[in-house]
Parts: C-alpha cells; structure tokens; sequence
C-alpha cells in the first residue's frame, strides 16, 4: 500500500500537472472515438446485404435506375476511395443530401438537433437534481437499518418507477395530465409547458436507477474509515456530508451511473414518438423506414458525438470529484 | 448459495407466471385475439375488459397473446447478448496484456454509447423487424457483459488460489471450470436479470417506434404504438401493454436485486436499532482517583440481538497517563475506545454507568464542540482515514477552523508548525497535497498531528502502528510519548501486540473475551509479575527477541468464545491450565495487587491459601 | 532439495516507469534447514518468493532447485520440479477457492487434472491430520473456517503434493498472537517429521528467530546481510539490520538495549 502510494507520488513529481496528461489521454480517446464513428458510419451502407444501391433503389426500380444510383452514391468506386470521399465531406461539413427530400442532410439536423438536446439536456439536470440528494438522504436516514419501512417504501418505488420504461411513462402521464386532467399539452414543442411531460418521461425513470446507485454508494461511503475520521470532527450534518461524503459517493455513482446520463439520449429518442417531439428520434425511424441512409448516418454521427461529449463531461467531473482517477489510465 | 429473499421468490415467482400465460395464451385466445369484429375501439366493458382496437380485436386477448412473442425475442436478445458478451470478456482476458488493454478500452467505449443507437445502425442495415431489433438489442448489450466478465475475471484471477493451482500444474480450462467460472457467475447472474428488464424495454421500445416487430406479428410494444393512437377514445388499448411490460420489467428487476443482495455480503443481517448511542446503565459508581480525567465504570457495548461484545469494563485514565489496551482479535479492545470517543458503527449501542472525561459527560448530549476540542482520535488506517477527495490542509486544519473559529491563515500556520513537531518534512506543501501522494508512515504523522493540533485532553489511538513498517511504527511510538511528555496529553491505547503496549505505555489492561481480566504497571508486565493465567499465556505465546530461539513460542489450545456463547464465569477458563471446576460459571473476583488487580478464581484461591 | 537464487534482478514496468524490484539477489536454502527473509513492505521479499516458485520470471539470473533451472525446464519435467516446492500464501482468505470443499482443494493438489476427492482419500486425510485438522474437515467450504485453520489447511494442501521446499510468505501476520504460535509450533514439527527446505518470509524479527537457522536481511530489493540465527541477533553487521533490531518493540527489562 504504501509502495504503490510513493510511486504514485513520485509519478505526480515528475509530471507537471496532472491534468496535462489527463487531457492529453483524453484528446486521443476523443480522437479514436471519432474515428469509429466516422467508421461506423460509413461501413453502415457497405453493410447492407446484397446489393445497396439495389436495397436504396427499391425492388420497382429498373436496373439503369440502380446503375446510376450506384454511380451517384460511389458504390461503384474502391471502398478506400469512397471512405476518402465521404471522410472529407464530413471534414466540409458535407454530410449529403437526403434520398428523400433532397434537402441537405446538414440542415436536417440543424433543424432537428436543438430539440433533442433541449430535451436530453434538461432531462439529465432533473436526473441530478433529484437523484443525488434524494439518495443521499435516504441512505442517512436508513444508515445502520433504521427507518426499515422508509427503506422499504424507497425501494418499492424506485423499483416501479425505475422499470417503467421512457414511453410507456410518457404515454401514462399523457393519459393523465393531458387527457384526464387536461393540464399539460399532450404533443407538439411550441410552448413551455410542452417540455413538462416529455421531461419527465424520459428523467423519471433514470431518476429512479440513478437514486438508488446513489443510495447503495453513498451506504459504502457512510461507513468507510475517514467518514468516521470526518465525524470525530464533530461536524455538523449538513458539512459533513456535504463536503465529506458526497464528492466520494459522486465518484462511485458517476463511474457507474454515469453510462445512464448517455443512455438517457436513448431514451429520449424514443419518447419523441410519443410527444410528437421533432428532435433527430422521430426523424431518424422516418429515414430508417424509408432507407434514407445520408440522414440515418448523419443522425447516428450527431448522437454519437452527444454521448461522446457526455462521457467526456463525466469523465472531467470525476477528474474534479477525485483528484486519484487523473492518473489513472482507465475508471477505477 | 443463494439466499432466497422474499423479493427473489416474488419475482421469479411472477416471471413463472408469464412465462406460463406466453406459452398457453396463444392456444386460448388467440381466436378472440383476431376475430373481427363491428366493435371497433370500444371502450372497456364486461365483454372486452380492455377494450376493441381499431379493427374491433379484443385488446385483452391480444396482450395475451403478444406475451409469447415479447418473451422469446427478449430472452433470445438477452442470450445473444450473454453469449457474445462472455465470450468477448474471456477472449479479452486471456489474450496477452497488451491486447488486454486494447481491448478493455475498447469495450469501455463501447459500452458508455446508447443501446439504442446501435440499435438504430442495425435497424438500417438489416431493415425494420424483429429479427434486425433481436440482434440489434442483443449486440447492444453485449459489451457491458464483455466489460463485467473481463474485470470479474481480473479480479478472480489475482487471488491466491490461482496462482496456487496455477503452480501445481492445473491445466489452464480446468482453472477456468473450476477456480474463475463458479466465482464469478453470482454477478453474471445479476446482470443477465437486469439485462433481460434492459432487453424488454429496448425491444418493446423499437416495436413502438415502428423499427421492431412488423405487422401482422404483434408484440406489447406495438400494441402500445397502436394503443397511443387510441388514447383519447379507449385508454385500455395503451393501458394493457403498458403494464405487461412495466409488471415484466419489476419482476425481473425483483430477481435481479434478489440475486445481488444474496451474493453481497455487506447487505447479510439486516439490523435493528434499539436505543439512543449511548445510554446510562443502572449501577452504583465505585471511587475513583483524585487526578482521574477519564473515568469509565461499567461500559456495555452490545449488538442489537443484545449479545454484549464489551461485557461491562471500568477503567480510569489520569492526567498525563498512557493507558493501554491489549487483546486479540474480538477482544473488544476497539469497541471500547470508540465508544469513549463515541465514534461507535451504527449498528451497535453502548451504555455506561459512568462515562466522562474530567467535567465532560459523555453519556448525555455533550457539545460537538468540547468532543471535538477535547478528544484527539488516531486510526488504525492511515491511507483509509484521510478523505481521498480533499487535500491534506483543510482536514487537518477542519477542526480548528470549525471548533475554535480560527481563520484560514492562522490555521495553517498552526498546521504547518504541528506537522513539523511530528517530523514532517516540506510542510507547506504536504497541506497542498492529497492524501495518495503521503507516504503511510507520513500519513499516520499527518493523522497524529490533526489529532493533537486542537490540543485535546485525552488523545484515543485505536492501533495507530498496525499497518505501518517496524521502524516507522517505532518512530510513531516515540512520537506519541514526546507528546504525551512535552503537552502532558493523557493517552488511550490500543494494541493488539503486547510488546508495543509495554513499550509505550505506563498502565496496561489486559482484554478477554469483552472484559478486561487483568489491570497492571507496565514495570510488572516488563518484569514478569503479570498475574491473570491469560496474560501469562499471551506473553509466552508472544515471540521474542531474547531467551531460548530456534523453537516455536508456546500454544494456547483452543479459541476465544463466540460472544454469544461467552460463559457467565470467566471466558478464558475452557482454556486454562490452572483453571478450578467453578471458574466457567461464577465471576471472577478482582485480585488486587499493588500496581492493580486480575480477575481470577486460582489467584484467589492461591492468594487466600497464603494468607491463611 | 536446495533452493537457490543466484543473481536475480526483476524489474517492472518499462522505460520511464521502471522500476528494479530486485537488484541482483542471490540465496541459497541448504537441504533440510529453514532461512528467514525478513525485510520491509516494498523491500522485494515477496517478489523473491514468487521468482523461486516460477511465478516471476526474472529480467536476469536464475532460480535452481537442487542445481537445476526452472526456467530452462519444460512440459513433464517443469510440472514435476513446481510440484516439488510449494508456496504458502499470506492471506487466508484467498488462498482457497470459496466454491470448493477442503478435500476438493487437496485432491486437485495431489491430482490437478481430475481433482476427485474420493481417489485421494488417503491421502486427504493423512494432510488433515498433519496439521492437526479433524478427517471431516474434508466435506465443508473454507468459509467455515478461521483464519488460523485455514493456513493449516494451505499447508495440508503444500504436503499433498509431496513437496519437500516450502516457501511461506508472511503466512502469521494476518493472524492473531496466540494463533500464530499454534501455526509456527505446526510448522517446527512437520520441519522435523518431513525434512522440509523452508524459505520463511516475514517483516517480524522475532517471528523468524523462531522458526529459521539462517536469516537473511532485505533492504530496498537487495539481500544486506546474510548470517546464521544466532549470529544476526547477537552481532548485527549491517546498519539496516541494527535498525530493524533496535525498531522492534521490546517486551523484557533485559531486551532494552
């Protein structure tokens, strides 16, 4: 233990700063993400089996129709070649037009982006917002077995809750608030009061997961050695929890829950149906239906760099949170 | 080894249940399920519990009958997504290092993206359906399975029993079979559970939007599409597959947190509180020395089944004394140090009939602020007992700055000069330090310092030199007694290791089984006047530097009791050489002697024989 | 069989990061007699134990038993050498596999292909006894088990396989005083009974004075001292050794120096 520790110190004098190295490694994941991205993307359509520009053209389509298409899309030039093409168009900001509606694919998304990251955004400040403290509570107040029926009902809850999925809660709350009660507008995105519902569709259950990682951490922090160190400094509550536990608890959460704050993108594609929301979710299964693959891969290509970009404020955080996974190579 | 909890039971019970109506709802229903008929989307009645949907089908039936279906393309995704993930994980886990971390990595990033966009990158690829949602679902997951086996696998493999059979030539599958697999499939379990919940949703989720299962098949998931369209004109068409997958999705969330409660052993035992922390216990309080500052009679330390751990100790600390505690594993020598110190676990109680320091009651709610300003506490762990996430300075200085209101300036001056006085090198810079750049033995100088810097009255060290090297543990003893020396600070003491006690300390009780049995001077213990059977044993049993070498010290046979199976007598007698018939049943008199006393029944017996 | 380690240096890691472990160690344990290697945590004394039983390969030199190289042995012979010489690991705890019975344990040791323990019952039992553990022992799980019984049962599992070298690596310090005595008292008799080779690691001073006929001295991956028992607690040569001595706590008027 002690040998690891001086190495580690030894490790943080050689280096300058450690965050250096931090964003250095982090740089090169980002990059490598990127690339398989892009990768992923492009490989989509080489994917499709048989013949793509067949399987684009659609069954009805004379063979000179799917010739030119072939020709069109590049299929008919090496894959290198046509990687080159495509890898330099996205560098333009090209991402190709839609089969659809021949409408740039960029402007799509440009159009569509906001809403979902509006949702998906705000959706992740409630999930913090009401996971942490409410975790963090219940594991005080149910420290050492106490409060056995508290602890029983936050379970049950959580439990329910958390195993509704993003639609089907969206759908109950829209029979409720907006059908029954008339409170809530059940579609549409024009009015503030329109984001309530779908918010709380996709936060709600991610809510309830999240709570309870938090509750099951913060029980392991509560009884580790230095919060005891911590309570013999006899502090009060609120400092000592505050300040003692939750930046270590955060830590264990975030490692593990913080995979769900990307997931949430997920669900807020699919609770867009439900809403009528038009983010990239409903515009994707559109293009999906209709094989429209320039919006499919510009679609997945954005998504993809939101999650990305979650992750990465996950991983700074926890650089922030603990300054020990700076010079870790991987989470802990 | 699984335990079988009442929520595992409920819900593997419950997944039986729908397993079964999956298998036989197709046979029964399936009629209704499709017969057309003029009542189209009806609300609910007697006749259609849940409606008619819009080609007059009963809604009932049809989320019936779209069970089977849900299940089996959940279940396949999940095993597609078990199989390629273990497979994955294994093959990433015996490969060479490098391609191991590769690989780790590798999943790391696979797993932090949405199932949902792969999802939608096979849905492009193969076409809308059920069999592009199956595969799609099953490789999304397969990674988080891949990243569990590898890392499980990992940490399997570094134990002892590995290596062992590694070097008595088991074959490398059979180390697998028989050493990593059974240790590792409780979580795989878990996860499988939580993954076919995940499953369930995914898929369902995909139905709903169009992408998964394709008319004329029908599952829930798009039963509740089709269901949404109707919600203004009968909400039973969405209602009904909304709780088939929501019930599904608990239930298996049931066995999942069943599954991983029974295999984590921190969740064992739930316990019950009875009391307030600590409380008075009914009993008259003897005399007590005139410079006592710490004084304990009759200290009780029990669980919450009432089994008594510190079975009723007393003892005094003077000013300026360092008493020591010594006993094995069990002893309850922590528990007592905690207790004056309150800094007790939650899950068990302590009562006294006196408990104070000087004018300070420690049974009653005494004031955060004297505990703290008066009560020094040094761990046993020092890299355990620093708050990883904060740097050294503010937990040194918290106290101080809390308790004596002191600024931030002043504090770390006053820091800065307490960690020099215990020998810590470039102090300035250890305060801007984290506590995983310290070395242990700087860490447990750090750990003393904090304690000493608000100038306690009693400083409790619960076996401060246990984790540190032979010299640096003696560079600590010293310390200790320098500041016991220089501040006249009283000390509390506790050790397992009977040669660090009588190094250090001036008075010494000796624990066993949850009572102190014997109470003497250091100079008798160093001189061989210890009189309690058990400390004799204990001192022959320690190993030495001096006297007869080349063969093992003496045994004590047996083991100490379980502390609720401790005998009402003395606890050590089933052990005892010179032990009399009544020893176990009756309570041992105190001996007194002239540095203490020792409870025991031969003393006794010997002591009145030779006065008589 | 003589244990040996001639020149032995291990490094980890690479470049920048490396780090020498083991700088040039060499050691020899005569047949039948018992060496203590005492040193500090991060003094290379368990890495040592490693390189002996062949679990580290070392960057240079070379671990012999009775003259011969591990390393340049392969296939039957390799197998047949590892078996001759058995390490007792420190913790208890992870040293037996939860999910198997003690017999289980001992019959993979004394068959690690099949493992069956009804084919080895014998001989099960016979180990049992050896460390004074009850023929039943054989049928429960380690978790019914303390800590002491279960070093025992590490041991029982070292003689199964007819090993004549031990290498014990701090197999007391996680154990109580009383314990510890019961489990050096098993270890000198089976010494006797068996003509064991033993290599006895341990950071305590006053264990191995206990246990060993010659002690040898680890400071910083380097053996510093090297002498027979009596000698080495008598007159310290080295600094670090007269360190170490004066370090541990005393327990006797005449052990205060």
């Amino acid at each position: 233990m002690a040998g690891t520790a001086t190495r580690a110190g030894a490790a943080a004098v050689r280096r300058p700063h450690p965050w250096l190295g931090f964003l250095l490694r982090r740089l090169g994941g980002l990059a490598a993400v990127l690339v398989t991205l892009v990768v992923v993307t492009f490989g989509m359509v080489q994917l499709i089996p048989g013949d793509p520009a067949r399987a684009l053209a659609g069954q009805s389509a004379t063979e000179e129709q799917v010739t030119l298409l072939r020709h069109e899309l590049g299929l008919d030039r090496p894959q290198a070649e046509q990687f080159g093409s495509y890898a330099a168009g996205l560098l333009r900001g090209d991402l190709g037009t839609s089969f659809q509606t021949g409408e740039p694919v960029a402007e799509v998304l440009a159009g569509r982006l906001p809403f979902t990251a509006e949702l998906a955004f705000l959706a992740i400040a409630v999930v913090l917002v009401v996971a942490v403290p409410l975790g963090l509570t219940v594991a005080v107040l149910t420290r050492g077995g106490r409060r056995r029926r508290l602890d029983t009902g936050f379970t049950f809850v959580t439990g329910l809750l958390g195993a509704a999925p993003e639609y089907v809660l969206g759908t109950l709350l829209v029979l409720i608030f907006a059908i029954r009660l008339g409170a809530l507008p059940a579609a549409g995105a024009e009015t503030l009061s329109a984001l309530i519902l779908p918010v709380a569709a996709v936060a709600l259950p991610t809510s309830c997961v999240l709570a309870r990682i938090v509750r099951r951490e913060a029980a392991v922090v509560l009884g580790q050695d230095y919060l005891r160190a911590a309570r013999g400094h006899r502090l009060p509550a609120l400092v000592l929890y505050g300040r003692h536990a939750l930046p270590n608890l955060l830590t264990g959460t975030l490692t593990m829950g913080g995979l769900m704050l990307a997931g949430l993108l997920g669900g807020t594609v699919i609770v867009e149906s439900v809403f009528a929301w038009p983010g990239l979710g409903t515009r994707v299964v559109e293009a999906i239906l209709n094989r429209d693959y320039p919006v499919i891969q510009g679609t997945v290509l954005v998504l993809g760099l939101l999650a990305t970009l979650l992750n990465t404020l996950v991983d700074i955080l926890l650089g922030l949170l603990d300054p020990r996974t700076l010079t870790a190579r991987s989470h802990p | 080894m699984i335990r079988w909890t009442k929520g595992l039971v409920l819900g593997l019970a419950g997944l039986a249940l729908i397993v079964l109506v999956g298998v036989v709802a197709p046979f029964v229903w399936d009629e209704a399920a499709t017969r057309l008929t003029g009542a189209a989307r009806e609300g609910m009645s007697a006749a259609h519990p849940l409606g008619t949907d819009a080609l007059g089908r009963d809604v009932l039936a049809r989320t019936l009958v779209a069970t089977r279906l849900t299940l089996v393309l959940t279940a396949l995704a999940t095993l597609i997504a078990a199989v390629l993930g273990i497979g994955l994980g294994t093959a990433v886990w015996v490969s060479g290092a490098r391609v191991r971390e590769v690989g780790l990595r590798l999943i790391d990033v696979m797993v932090s993206y949405p199932a949902v966009i792969l999802a939608l990158v096979v849905a492009a690829i193969l076409g809308a359906g059920g069999p592009a949602a199956v595969v799609a679902i099953g490789v999304a997951w397969s990674p988080a399975f891949a990243r569990l086996t590898a890392n499980l696998a990992a940490s399997v493999a570094g134990r002892d029993h590995v290596a062992t059979a590694r070097l008595l030539g088991v074959p490398p599958s059979r180390i697998l079979t028989r050493h990593l697999l059974p240790n590792i499939a409780e979580p795989l379990l878990v996860l499988i559970s939580v993954c076919f919940a995940g499953t369930l949703t995914a898929l369902s989720g995909l139905s709903f939007i169009g992408l998964g299962v394709q008319p004329p098949a029908y599952d829930w998931g798009s039963l509740l599409d089709t269901g949404l369209e109707a919600l203004y004109t009968n909400p039973g068409e969405a209602l009904g597959p909304a709780i088939a997958i929501t019930l599904t999705g608990v239930l298996a969330g049931f066995v999942g947190d069943g599954l991983a409660e029974s295999a984590d052993p921190r969740r064992a035992g739930p316990l019950r509180r009875t009391g307030k922390a600590v409380s008075r216990a009914a009993a008259p309080a003897p005399e007590v020395p005139q410079d006592a500052l710490l004084v304990a009679e009759d200290l009780r330390v029990s669980r919450p089944d009432g089994v008594e751990l510190v079975a009723g100790v007393s003892f005094t600390v003077r000013r300026g004394e360092i008493v020591g505690i010594v006993g094995e594993s069990g002893s309850g020598k922590s528990l007592t140090a905690m207790a004056v110190a309150r800094l007790l676990p939650d899950q068990v109680r302590a009562e006294a009939a006196v408990l104070r320091l000087d004018d300070l009651d420690l049974l009653g709610p005494a004031p955060d602020r004297r505990l703290a300003l008066e009560i020094g506490v040094v761990y046993q762990d020092p890299a355990a007992s620093f708050n990883p996430g904060l740097r050294m300075g503010g937990q040194i200085t918290e106290v101080l700055r809390r308790h004596r209101g002191t600024g931030r300036a002043e504090a770390r001056r006053r820091a800065v000069e307490a960690l020099e006085s215990v020998g810590v090198t470039r102090p300035e810079a250890r305060l801007r330090q984290y506590p995983h750049e310290l070395s242990g033995g700087l860490r447990q100088r750090a750990m003393i310092a904090s304690a000493v810097l608000p100038g306690p009255r009693l400083l409790v060290a619960d076996e401060p030199t246990t984790a540190l090297d032979v010299t640096v543990q003696a560079e600590v003893l010293a310390l200790v007694k320098e500041i016991n020396e220089r501040d006249g600070t009283a000390v509390l003491f506790i050790s397992h290791d009977i040669g660090v006690i009588a190094t250090l300390c001036h008075r010494v009780l000796v624990m066993y089984a949850g009572r102190v049995v014997e109470e003497l001077t250091v100079a008798d213990l160093r001189e061989g006047r210890a009189r309690h059977p058990y400390t004799r044993a204990l001192l022959a049993a320690t190993p030495r530097l001096t006297g007869p070498a080349g063969e093992p010290p003496a045994t004590i046979p047996g083991r100490p009791p379980a502390p609720a199976e401790r005998p009402s007598g003395c606890a050590f007698a089933a052990r005892c050489a010179e032990a009399l018939p009544h020893c176990a049943a009756e309570p041992a008199p105190p001996v007194p002697s002239p540095g203490g006393w020792a409870a025991c029944h031969a003393l006794a017996t010997k002591v009145s024989e030779g006065a008589s | 069989m003589t244990l040996a380690a001639e020149n032995v240096t291990v490094v980890f890691g690479h470049g920048a990061r490396a780090q020498t472990i083991l700088d040039d160690v060499s050691l020899t344990v005569p047949t039948g007699t018992t060496t203590g290697l005492v040193g500090e945590s991060g003094s290379g004394k368990s890495t040592l134990a490693k390189v002996v039983v062949g679990l580290v390969r070392p960057r240079s030199g070379r671990a012999l038993l009775d003259g011969a190289d591990h390393a340049a042995l392969r296939g039957r012979s390799l197998a047949e050498a590892r078996r001759r010489i058995q390490l007792i690991p420190q913790d208890p705890y992870s040293s037996l596999n939860p999910r198997m019975t003690i017999g289980r344990a001992l019959a993979e040791a004394a068959d690690p292909r099949r493992a069956d323990p009804r084919a080895h019952a014998a001989k099960i039992t016979g180990a049992l006894e050896a460390v004074a553990l009850d023929a039943a022992a054989a049928g429960r799980y380690p978790h019914e088990f303390s800590g002491g019984q279960r070093q025992r049962i590490a041991i029982a599992r070292a003689l199964v396989t007819g090993a004549d070298v031990l290498v014990a690596d701090e197999i007391t310090s996680a154990l109580d005083c009383s314990v510890q005595a019961e489990v050096l008292a098993l270890l000198a008799g089976l010494r006797e009974r068996l003509g064991l080779t033993m290599l006895f690691i341990s950071h305590d001073l006053a264990v191995v004075r206990h246990v060993c006929d010659q002690v040898a001295v680890m400071h910083r991956g380097r053996v510093v001292e090297h002498a027979p028992r009596d000698l080495i607690y008598r007159e310290p040569a080295h600094p670090y050794t007269r360190r170490l001595l004066d370090s541990a706590p005393s327990l006797s008027l005449e052990e205060t120096r």
